[in-house]
């Protein structure tokens, strides 16, 4: 059966270049760079390097609808030994305090352990994004032990708490395995007051409209999820769906691309621009190339040329502080309403 | 093909200060502050303009209210129930009027 990542059915959308393209040709009221600018942000800087986030590749169980990255069970993409070993040795060589890795589903990657025991040794926060169904596959059951051994932050990946939403977006039985993988994690600590063991969800709306009030959500799906199935998690993040990939071919398919864009962009916050997280994030791609988010990268929009491309070419973050942020339509999805980050949102 | 209900209409609304700016001024502090969290949640007051969107059958309000309580949290299920409401008072309504007709009846016959 075929699998609906962009690049197994061919779709001309699985080309980085046709998406800038599709979303460039949109007749937005104003670019990007002219509403940053208006927010007091002429030119968009970093604001220094705190999070070293890292794609570990395209490969995945799932193929969610909404994916960003394109990822799947046929793709190949993986980081390879020298990428993931720079990786360490710029953490070792810098004080960027958080690992943030993700991918695809990071924990397919076999350096993914290696990697977590190796930056836990030099003292970082590490956080794992999980999309939870991968500890429902026999070889990885003992994941969230792992995780919990090593005191590793998950950030799962969970829609929605009603079953049909959630399978909606992310495929059919993937709520109840996900239910599944959340009371593993609860058995072992996790979410739970006081034992240290942090486990905060994520939830994209299941369509072409903008995240709820994260608060409000919060206090919902934690008097919910408690309710109907005992489950408990530390925070809940809202974020904005990205006009990239699987999403962004939805969004044509399904006549929303225009009024999607439009509502992103006429929903702009400019208190959202200060806490932009390119600000403090280096994206690292399977490949090695440097991003300023992981949504650049998927976009095969690197940083810009002036500052190192790979990260064999950095040996701190230093020549990296002084560029500007590579902008584009997409990033209005950072901006609107309440703002939206791989933390959730931002104001 | 022409059509008084026209969905890009909906963006346009603002169109309506132009040649009463003072007025739409007015109308918009209303109505912002009557979605605004008070006693009701907003969700809560998007869910009620969602059912009165039905009754009184506004295309742009349905559309924009059933945008505005998906981007208050609101679940299909919610909507779905808020709606069967307004559908409920709009049969109930015609219902009991069928007092009067049965009022009518009684004084008429013998």
């Amino acid at each position: 059966m075929a699998l609906p990542t962009l690049l197994n059915t061919r779709s001309p959308l699985a080309a980085p270049a046709a998406q800038r393209a599709a979303l460039e040709a949109l007749p937005l009221p104003r670019p990007f760079a002219g509403a940053a600018a208006s927010a007091g942000h002429a030119r968009l800087v970093p604001t220094g390097t705190t999070i070293l986030q890292i794609n570990l590749g395209k490969r995945c169980n799932q193929a969610c609808h909404h994916c960003h990255v394109d990822a799947g069970p046929d793709r190949t993409e993986v980081m390879g030994d020298a990428v993931v070993e720079a990786c360490v040795d710029l953490l070792a060589a810098t004080g960027i305090p958080t690992l943030d890795i993700t991918g695809g589903a990071p924990e397919l990657h076999p350096r993914f352990r290696d990697l977590v025991v190796r930056a836990r040794a030099l003292g970082r926060r590490v956080i794992d994004r999980c999309n939870l169904t991968i500890t429902t596959l026999p070889n990885y059951a003992g994941l969230p032990a792992f995780l919990a051994e090593h005191q590793v932050e998950v950030i799962a990946s969970l829609p929605s708490y009603a079953a049909t939403q959630t399978d909606r977006q992310r495929g059919d039985g993937v709520f109840e395995q996900s239910v599944q993988a959340l009371r593993a994690f609860n058995a072992l600590g996790y979410g739970r007051e006081g034992s240290g063991l942090v486990l905060n969800l994520v939830t994209n709306p299941v369509g072409a409209f903008l995240p709820a009030s994260q608060a409000t959500l919060e206090r919902d799906w934690k008097r919910e999820l408690k309710r109907r199935y005992e489950i408990e998690f530390n925070a809940l993040y809202t974020i904005t769906n990205m006009p990239i990939s699987r999403y962004l071919e939805w969004l044509e398919q399904s006549g929303n691309l225009d009024a999607y864009m439009t509502k992103l962009v006429q929903a702009f916050n400019p208190a959202a621009v200060e806490g932009l997280m390119c600000r403090y994030t280096l994206s690292v791609g399977w490949d090695g190339r440097l991003f300023d988010c992981d949504f650049n990268q998927m976009l095969d929009l690197p940083v810009e040329p002036s500052a190192p491309q790979t990260i064999f070419d950095l040996a701190d973050t230093a020549r990296l502080d002084t560029r500007t942020i590579v902008t584009a339509p997409h990033c209005f999805g950072c901006t609107a309403g309440a703002g939206s980050s791989c933390g959730g949102a931002t104001t | 093909m022409d059509t008084y209900y026209h969905p890009p209409d909906l963006a346009k609304f603002g169109d309506m200060g132009k040649d009463a700016p003072e007025l739409w001024e007015k109308f918009l502090q209303w109505y912002n502050a009557v979605f605004a969290e008070g006693a009701l949640t907003e969700r809560e007051k998007a869910l009620i303009a969602l059912a009165v969107s039905h009754a009184v059958q506004c295309p742009y309000c349905i559309d924009a209210y059933t945008s505005g309580s998906l981007e208050k949290g609101a679940t299909p299920e919610q909507m779905t129930e808020a709606v069967h409401v307004a559908a409920a008072i709009r049969g109930g309504a015609s219902l009991v009027h069928g007092v009067q007709m049965r009022n009518k009846v009684d004084k008429l016959s013998m």
